[in-house]
Protein backbone atom coordinates (compact mmCIF):
# COMPACT_ATOMS: atom_id res chain seq x y z
CA UNK A 1 0.00 0.00 0.00
CA UNK A 2 2.64 2.51 0.98
CA UNK A 3 4.70 1.96 -2.15
CA UNK A 4 6.38 5.05 -3.57
CA UNK A 5 4.22 5.11 -6.69
CA UNK A 6 1.06 5.12 -4.63
CA UNK A 7 2.30 8.00 -2.47
CA UNK A 8 3.09 9.96 -5.62
CA UNK A 9 -0.23 9.46 -7.39
CA UNK A 10 -2.23 9.84 -4.22
CA UNK A 11 -0.77 13.30 -3.54
CA UNK A 12 -0.81 14.30 -7.20
CA UNK A 13 -4.42 13.43 -8.00
CA UNK A 14 -6.52 11.85 -5.26
CA UNK A 15 -5.51 14.11 -2.37
CA UNK A 16 -4.42 17.04 -4.51
CA UNK A 17 -3.03 19.65 -2.12
CA UNK A 18 -5.01 22.54 -3.53
CA UNK A 19 -8.27 21.05 -4.74
CA UNK A 20 -8.89 18.36 -2.14
CA UNK A 21 -7.04 19.53 0.95
CA UNK A 22 -7.34 23.32 0.61
CA UNK A 23 -3.64 24.08 0.96
CA UNK A 24 -2.12 26.98 -0.93
CA UNK A 25 -5.35 28.70 -1.89
CA UNK A 26 -3.91 32.23 -1.72
CA UNK A 27 -1.64 31.70 -4.70
CA UNK A 28 -4.30 29.53 -6.35
CA UNK A 29 -6.62 32.53 -6.51
CA UNK A 30 -3.96 35.23 -6.59
CA UNK A 31 -1.48 34.27 -9.33
CA UNK A 32 -3.68 32.35 -11.73
CA UNK A 33 -4.50 35.06 -14.24
CA UNK A 34 -1.70 34.05 -16.68
CA UNK A 35 -0.57 30.51 -17.54
CA UNK A 36 3.14 31.38 -17.74
CA UNK A 37 3.28 32.90 -14.27
CA UNK A 38 1.12 30.13 -12.84
CA UNK A 39 3.28 27.20 -13.87
CA UNK A 40 6.48 29.02 -12.97
CA UNK A 41 5.20 29.72 -9.49
CA UNK A 42 4.25 26.04 -9.34
CA UNK A 43 7.82 25.11 -10.25
CA UNK A 44 9.24 27.46 -7.59
CA UNK A 45 6.87 25.94 -5.05
CA UNK A 46 7.90 22.41 -6.05
CA UNK A 47 11.55 23.33 -5.54
CA UNK A 48 10.85 24.76 -2.08
CA UNK A 49 8.74 21.70 -1.22
CA UNK A 50 11.59 19.33 -2.11
CA UNK A 51 14.12 21.25 -0.01
CA UNK A 52 11.61 21.42 2.83
CA UNK A 53 11.08 17.64 2.72
CA UNK A 54 14.81 17.04 3.18
CA UNK A 55 15.19 19.62 5.97
CA UNK A 56 12.10 18.38 7.79
CA UNK A 57 13.46 14.84 7.71
CA UNK A 58 16.81 16.06 9.07
CA UNK A 59 15.10 18.10 11.79
CA UNK A 60 12.80 15.26 12.83
CA UNK A 61 15.58 12.70 12.92
CA UNK A 62 18.39 14.61 14.55
CA UNK A 63 17.09 17.71 16.29
CA UNK A 64 13.45 17.43 17.31
CA UNK A 65 13.37 13.83 18.52
CA UNK A 66 13.06 14.91 22.15
CA UNK A 67 11.33 18.25 21.71
CA UNK A 68 8.29 17.63 19.49
CA UNK A 69 6.50 20.72 20.85
CA UNK A 70 9.04 22.94 19.06
CA UNK A 71 8.07 21.53 15.66
CA UNK A 72 5.91 24.39 14.42
CA UNK A 73 8.50 27.01 15.27
CA UNK A 74 11.45 25.01 13.88
CA UNK A 75 9.63 24.22 10.64
CA UNK A 76 8.61 27.79 9.95
CA UNK A 77 12.13 29.09 10.52
CA UNK A 78 13.57 26.53 8.09
CA UNK A 79 10.89 27.31 5.52
CA UNK A 80 11.40 31.07 5.81
CA UNK A 81 15.14 30.76 5.25
CA UNK A 82 14.65 28.36 2.32
CA UNK A 83 12.31 30.80 0.64
CA UNK A 84 14.78 33.60 1.23
CA UNK A 85 17.50 31.60 -0.56
CA UNK A 86 15.21 30.70 -3.48
CA UNK A 87 14.21 34.35 -3.75
CA UNK A 88 17.85 35.45 -3.96
CA UNK A 89 18.65 32.81 -6.60
CA UNK A 90 15.66 33.77 -8.77
CA UNK A 91 16.44 37.48 -8.38
CA UNK A 92 20.02 36.88 -9.58
CA UNK A 93 19.44 34.49 -12.47
CA UNK A 94 15.81 35.03 -13.57
CA UNK A 95 15.05 38.73 -13.01
CA UNK A 96 12.07 38.65 -15.39
CA UNK A 97 10.35 35.93 -13.41
CA UNK A 98 11.24 37.76 -10.20
CA UNK A 99 9.30 40.84 -11.34
CA UNK A 100 6.36 38.77 -12.55
CA UNK A 101 5.89 36.82 -9.32
CA UNK A 102 6.26 39.98 -7.25
CA UNK A 103 4.82 39.71 -3.77
CA UNK A 104 3.85 36.07 -4.24
CA UNK A 105 7.47 34.91 -4.13
CA UNK A 106 8.18 35.91 -0.50
CA UNK A 107 4.62 34.81 0.25
CA UNK A 108 5.63 31.22 -0.49
CA UNK A 109 6.73 31.33 3.16
CA UNK A 110 3.13 31.72 4.21
CA UNK A 111 1.90 29.26 1.61
CA UNK A 112 0.11 26.64 3.69
CA UNK A 113 1.19 23.94 1.24
CA UNK A 114 4.79 24.11 2.45
CA UNK A 115 4.10 23.95 6.18
CA UNK A 116 1.28 21.49 5.46
CA UNK A 117 3.75 19.18 3.74
CA UNK A 118 6.09 19.37 6.73
CA UNK A 119 3.28 18.55 9.16
CA UNK A 120 1.82 15.71 7.11
CA UNK A 121 5.27 14.25 6.51
CA UNK A 122 5.81 14.23 10.27
CA UNK A 123 2.42 12.83 11.25
CA UNK A 124 2.63 10.04 8.66
CA UNK A 125 6.21 9.18 9.62
CA UNK A 126 7.63 9.17 6.09
CA UNK A 127 11.27 8.21 5.52
CA UNK A 128 13.58 10.47 3.51
CA UNK A 129 12.78 8.85 0.13
CA UNK A 130 9.05 8.68 0.83
CA UNK A 131 9.15 12.31 1.91
CA UNK A 132 10.85 13.37 -1.31
CA UNK A 133 8.30 11.48 -3.43
CA UNK A 134 5.51 13.02 -1.34
CA UNK A 135 6.97 16.51 -1.94
CA UNK A 136 7.32 15.88 -5.66
CA UNK A 137 3.71 14.68 -5.93
CA UNK A 138 2.49 17.64 -3.91
CA UNK A 139 4.51 20.13 -5.98
CA UNK A 140 3.40 18.73 -9.32
CA UNK A 141 -0.19 18.56 -8.07
CA UNK A 142 0.03 22.22 -7.08
CA UNK A 143 1.49 23.13 -10.49
CA UNK A 144 -1.25 21.14 -12.21
CA UNK A 145 -4.01 22.89 -10.28
CA UNK A 146 -2.46 26.35 -10.84
CA UNK A 147 -2.03 25.74 -14.58
CA UNK A 148 -5.57 24.38 -15.04
CA UNK A 149 -7.05 27.33 -13.19
CA UNK A 150 -4.93 29.83 -15.16
CA UNK A 151 -5.96 28.31 -18.50
CA UNK A 152 -9.63 28.62 -17.58
CA UNK A 153 -9.21 32.18 -16.35
CA UNK A 154 -7.40 33.25 -19.54
CA UNK A 155 -10.48 32.15 -21.48
CA UNK A 156 -12.70 33.86 -18.96
CA UNK A 157 -11.02 37.21 -19.67
CA UNK A 158 -12.60 37.41 -23.10
CA UNK A 159 -15.98 36.08 -22.01
CA UNK A 160 -18.95 38.26 -21.20
CA UNK A 161 -19.42 37.73 -17.46
CA UNK A 162 -22.33 39.30 -15.54
CA UNK A 163 -21.20 42.17 -13.30
CA UNK A 164 -22.10 40.41 -10.06
CA UNK A 165 -19.74 37.49 -10.78
CA UNK A 166 -16.80 39.59 -11.92
CA UNK A 167 -14.79 39.65 -8.71
CA UNK A 168 -14.36 36.23 -7.13
CA UNK A 169 -17.71 34.50 -7.24
CA UNK A 170 -17.29 32.84 -10.62
CA UNK A 171 -13.68 31.86 -9.92
CA UNK A 172 -14.76 30.03 -6.77
CA UNK A 173 -17.56 28.23 -8.58
CA UNK A 174 -15.03 27.14 -11.22
CA UNK A 175 -12.71 25.95 -8.46
CA UNK A 176 -15.62 23.93 -7.13
CA UNK A 177 -16.09 22.27 -10.53
CA UNK A 178 -12.34 21.52 -10.78
CA UNK A 179 -12.38 20.07 -7.29
CA UNK A 180 -15.39 17.95 -8.23
CA UNK A 181 -13.51 16.64 -11.25
CA UNK A 182 -10.59 15.66 -9.04
CA UNK A 183 -13.00 13.83 -6.72
CA UNK A 184 -13.41 11.39 -9.58
CA UNK A 185 -9.98 9.99 -8.71
CA UNK A 186 -11.13 9.19 -5.17
CA UNK A 187 -11.71 5.49 -5.80
CA UNK A 188 -8.28 5.01 -7.34
CA UNK A 189 -5.82 2.85 -5.44
CA UNK A 190 -8.31 1.41 -3.00
CA UNK A 191 -9.75 -1.15 -5.39
CA UNK B 1 -13.61 55.81 28.62
CA UNK B 2 -10.70 57.18 26.64
CA UNK B 3 -10.97 60.04 24.20
CA UNK B 4 -11.21 59.02 20.53
CA UNK B 5 -7.68 60.15 19.69
CA UNK B 6 -6.03 58.91 22.88
CA UNK B 7 -4.59 55.88 21.09
CA UNK B 8 -2.43 58.07 18.87
CA UNK B 9 -0.55 60.41 21.18
CA UNK B 10 0.90 63.65 19.87
CA UNK B 11 4.54 62.78 20.56
CA UNK B 12 4.28 59.60 18.49
CA UNK B 13 6.45 60.07 15.36
CA UNK B 14 4.79 59.64 11.99
CA UNK B 15 5.20 56.12 10.62
CA UNK B 16 4.95 55.76 6.84
CA UNK B 17 1.99 53.65 5.82
CA UNK B 18 0.37 53.81 9.23
CA UNK B 19 -3.43 53.69 9.27
CA UNK B 20 -5.24 57.01 9.83
CA UNK B 21 -6.11 57.78 13.46
CA UNK B 22 -9.43 56.35 14.59
CA UNK B 23 -11.04 55.40 17.91
CA UNK B 24 -10.51 51.74 18.95
CA UNK B 25 -14.18 50.75 18.60
CA UNK B 26 -14.09 51.83 14.96
CA UNK B 27 -11.04 49.58 14.50
CA UNK B 28 -13.02 46.67 15.91
CA UNK B 29 -16.01 47.41 13.71
CA UNK B 30 -13.91 47.80 10.55
CA UNK B 31 -12.55 44.27 10.99
CA UNK B 32 -16.05 42.87 11.22
CA UNK B 33 -17.68 44.87 8.45
CA UNK B 34 -16.02 47.00 5.78
CA UNK B 35 -12.59 45.35 6.03
CA UNK B 36 -13.77 41.83 6.83
CA UNK B 37 -10.66 39.66 6.30
CA UNK B 38 -12.53 36.92 4.47
CA UNK B 39 -15.42 38.53 2.64
CA UNK B 40 -13.66 41.74 1.60
CA UNK B 41 -9.91 41.09 1.68
CA UNK B 42 -10.17 37.40 0.74
CA UNK B 43 -7.44 36.32 3.16
CA UNK B 44 -7.21 33.13 5.16
CA UNK B 45 -9.22 31.04 2.75
CA UNK B 46 -7.32 27.79 3.40
CA UNK B 47 -8.34 27.22 7.04
CA UNK B 48 -11.73 28.69 6.25
CA UNK B 49 -12.64 25.97 3.79
CA UNK B 50 -10.73 23.13 5.37
CA UNK B 51 -12.53 23.23 8.72
CA UNK B 52 -15.92 24.57 7.68
CA UNK B 53 -17.71 21.22 7.37
CA UNK B 54 -18.92 21.30 10.98
CA UNK B 55 -19.88 24.24 13.17
CA UNK B 56 -18.07 22.99 16.31
CA UNK B 57 -14.76 22.75 14.44
CA UNK B 58 -15.36 26.15 12.88
CA UNK B 59 -15.97 27.89 16.19
CA UNK B 60 -12.90 26.25 17.75
CA UNK B 61 -10.81 27.35 14.78
CA UNK B 62 -12.22 30.89 14.97
CA UNK B 63 -11.43 31.20 18.68
CA UNK B 64 -7.92 29.77 18.25
CA UNK B 65 -7.21 32.17 15.36
CA UNK B 66 -8.55 35.15 17.32
CA UNK B 67 -6.37 34.23 20.30
CA UNK B 68 -3.24 34.06 18.14
CA UNK B 69 -4.19 37.29 16.37
CA UNK B 70 -4.72 39.24 19.59
CA UNK B 71 -1.64 37.84 21.34
CA UNK B 72 0.75 38.39 18.47
CA UNK B 73 -0.65 41.85 17.64
CA UNK B 74 -0.18 42.98 21.24
CA UNK B 75 3.38 41.70 21.42
CA UNK B 76 4.38 43.03 18.00
CA UNK B 77 2.89 46.42 18.73
CA UNK B 78 4.67 46.62 22.09
CA UNK B 79 8.04 45.83 20.54
CA UNK B 80 7.55 47.66 17.24
CA UNK B 81 10.27 50.22 17.97
CA UNK B 82 12.89 47.58 18.75
CA UNK B 83 12.33 45.32 15.73
CA UNK B 84 14.70 46.16 12.85
CA UNK B 85 12.71 46.52 9.65
CA UNK B 86 15.02 44.16 7.68
CA UNK B 87 14.19 41.19 9.87
CA UNK B 88 10.67 42.18 10.90
CA UNK B 89 8.89 39.43 8.96
CA UNK B 90 11.02 36.74 10.58
CA UNK B 91 10.43 38.22 14.02
CA UNK B 92 6.67 38.48 13.36
CA UNK B 93 6.41 34.90 12.22
CA UNK B 94 8.38 33.64 15.23
CA UNK B 95 6.06 35.50 17.60
CA UNK B 96 3.05 34.11 15.75
CA UNK B 97 4.47 30.57 15.81
CA UNK B 98 4.95 30.80 19.57
CA UNK B 99 1.31 31.75 20.15
CA UNK B 100 0.17 29.04 17.75
CA UNK B 101 2.14 26.44 19.71
CA UNK B 102 0.42 27.63 22.90
CA UNK B 103 -3.00 27.40 21.24
CA UNK B 104 -2.22 23.99 19.75
CA UNK B 105 -1.09 22.45 23.03
CA UNK B 106 -3.99 24.01 24.98
CA UNK B 107 -6.52 22.67 22.50
CA UNK B 108 -4.93 19.22 22.58
CA UNK B 109 -5.07 19.19 26.40
CA UNK B 110 -8.60 20.55 26.88
CA UNK B 111 -10.49 19.39 23.77
CA UNK B 112 -8.68 16.34 22.38
CA UNK B 113 -11.58 15.44 20.04
CA UNK B 114 -11.68 18.83 18.33
CA UNK B 115 -7.89 18.94 18.22
CA UNK B 116 -7.89 15.57 16.45
CA UNK B 117 -10.59 16.66 13.99
CA UNK B 118 -8.73 19.86 13.10
CA UNK B 119 -5.45 17.94 12.76
CA UNK B 120 -2.66 19.91 11.10
CA UNK B 121 -4.90 22.92 10.58
CA UNK B 122 -4.18 24.22 14.11
CA UNK B 123 -0.39 24.46 13.55
CA UNK B 124 -1.24 25.81 10.09
CA UNK B 125 -2.64 28.97 11.75
CA UNK B 126 1.01 30.15 11.59
CA UNK B 127 0.69 30.65 7.86
CA UNK B 128 -2.79 32.18 7.98
CA UNK B 129 -2.28 35.28 5.85
CA UNK B 130 -4.68 37.33 8.00
CA UNK B 131 -2.31 37.26 10.97
CA UNK B 132 0.90 38.17 9.16
CA UNK B 133 -1.07 40.67 7.07
CA UNK B 134 -2.38 42.46 10.17
CA UNK B 135 1.08 42.40 11.79
CA UNK B 136 2.58 44.03 8.71
CA UNK B 137 -0.22 46.49 7.93
CA UNK B 138 -1.38 47.43 11.40
CA UNK B 139 0.19 46.03 14.56
CA UNK B 140 3.75 46.98 13.58
CA UNK B 141 2.73 50.61 13.13
CA UNK B 142 0.32 51.58 15.91
CA UNK B 143 0.08 51.66 19.70
CA UNK B 144 -0.91 48.45 21.56
CA UNK B 145 -4.48 49.55 22.32
CA UNK B 146 -5.39 50.03 18.66
CA UNK B 147 -3.47 46.91 17.61
CA UNK B 148 -5.52 44.80 20.03
CA UNK B 149 -8.77 46.47 18.96
CA UNK B 150 -7.97 45.75 15.33
CA UNK B 151 -6.99 42.15 16.13
CA UNK B 152 -10.26 41.56 18.01
CA UNK B 153 -12.21 42.99 15.07
CA UNK B 154 -10.37 40.91 12.50
CA UNK B 155 -10.68 37.78 14.63
CA UNK B 156 -14.41 38.33 15.05
CA UNK B 157 -14.81 39.02 11.34
CA UNK B 158 -13.02 35.78 10.52
CA UNK B 159 -15.04 33.79 13.07
CA UNK B 160 -18.27 35.30 11.75
CA UNK B 161 -17.56 34.41 8.12
CA UNK B 162 -16.39 30.96 9.20
CA UNK B 163 -19.58 30.38 11.21
CA UNK B 164 -21.79 31.38 8.27
CA UNK B 165 -19.97 28.95 6.01
CA UNK B 166 -20.02 26.17 8.62
CA UNK B 167 -23.73 26.61 9.32
CA UNK B 168 -24.66 26.31 5.65
CA UNK B 169 -22.37 23.36 5.02
CA UNK B 170 -23.24 21.38 8.14
CA UNK B 171 -26.96 22.03 7.77
CA UNK B 172 -27.12 20.91 4.15
CA UNK B 173 -24.37 18.33 4.31
CA UNK B 174 -25.39 16.36 7.37
CA UNK B 175 -28.75 17.90 8.37
CA UNK B 176 -27.46 18.85 11.80
CA UNK B 177 -26.00 21.78 13.71
CA UNK B 178 -23.29 21.36 16.37
CA UNK B 179 -23.98 17.62 16.15
CA UNK B 180 -27.72 17.90 16.91
CA UNK B 181 -30.08 16.72 14.22
CA UNK B 182 -32.07 19.72 13.04
CA UNK B 183 -33.72 18.82 9.79
CA UNK B 184 -35.30 15.58 10.99
CA UNK B 185 -34.85 11.94 9.98
CA UNK B 186 -36.50 12.36 6.57
CA UNK B 187 -33.86 14.79 5.32
CA UNK B 188 -31.50 13.22 2.82
CA UNK B 189 -27.97 14.55 3.68
CA UNK B 190 -26.43 16.47 0.81
CA UNK B 191 -23.02 14.82 1.23
CA UNK B 192 -21.52 16.97 -1.52
CA UNK B 193 -21.64 20.00 0.78
CA UNK B 194 -19.27 18.56 3.41
CA UNK B 195 -16.79 17.46 0.75
CA UNK B 196 -14.11 19.78 -0.71
CA UNK B 197 -16.11 21.03 -3.76
CA UNK B 198 -18.97 22.01 -1.46
CA UNK B 199 -16.64 24.40 0.38
CA UNK B 200 -15.63 26.19 -2.82
CA UNK B 201 -19.26 26.29 -3.97
CA UNK B 202 -20.65 27.70 -0.71
CA UNK B 203 -18.08 30.50 -0.56
CA UNK B 204 -18.58 31.13 -4.30
CA UNK B 205 -22.32 31.55 -3.83
CA UNK B 206 -21.70 33.85 -0.86
CA UNK B 207 -19.47 36.03 -3.08
CA UNK B 208 -22.08 35.95 -5.87
CA UNK B 209 -24.77 37.18 -3.46
CA UNK B 210 -22.46 39.95 -2.24
CA UNK B 211 -21.60 40.87 -5.83
CA UNK B 212 -25.28 41.00 -6.72
CA UNK B 213 -25.98 43.24 -3.74
CA UNK B 214 -23.03 45.48 -4.64
CA UNK B 215 -24.02 45.96 -8.26
CA UNK B 216 -27.64 46.63 -7.28
CA UNK B 217 -26.55 49.24 -4.76
CA UNK B 218 -24.30 50.92 -7.35
CA UNK B 219 -27.17 50.94 -9.84
CA UNK B 220 -29.56 52.46 -7.31
CA UNK B 221 -27.02 55.19 -6.51
CA UNK B 222 -26.61 55.95 -10.22
CA UNK B 223 -30.35 56.19 -10.72
CA UNK B 224 -30.66 58.48 -7.72
CA UNK B 225 -28.09 60.95 -9.10
CA UNK B 226 -29.49 60.83 -12.65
Amino acid sequence: MSSLGWIFFSTLLVNNFTLAMFLGLCSFFGVTSKIDTAWRLGAANTFVLLITAVSVWLLNTFVLARTPFLRTIAFIVVIASTVQIVEMIIKKYLPGLFRELGIYLPLITTNCAILGLALFQTSRGYTLVEGLVFALGAGLGLTLALTLMASIRERLDVADVPAMARRMGLVLVIASCLSMAFMGFAGMGSG
Amino acid sequence: MTAPTAAVSKDEPFVPGAPPPAPPWLDVWSGIAQNNPVLVQMLGLCPLMAVSNSLANGIAMGIATTFVLVGSSLLISMFRKYIASEVRLTVYILIIATFVTVADLTLAALFPDISKALGPFVPLIVVNCIILGRAEAFAGKVAPLRAVADAIGMGMGFTLALSVLCTVRELLGSGSLLGFNVLGPRFEPWVFMVMPPGGFLTLGILFLIMGWYGTRKAQRAKEATA
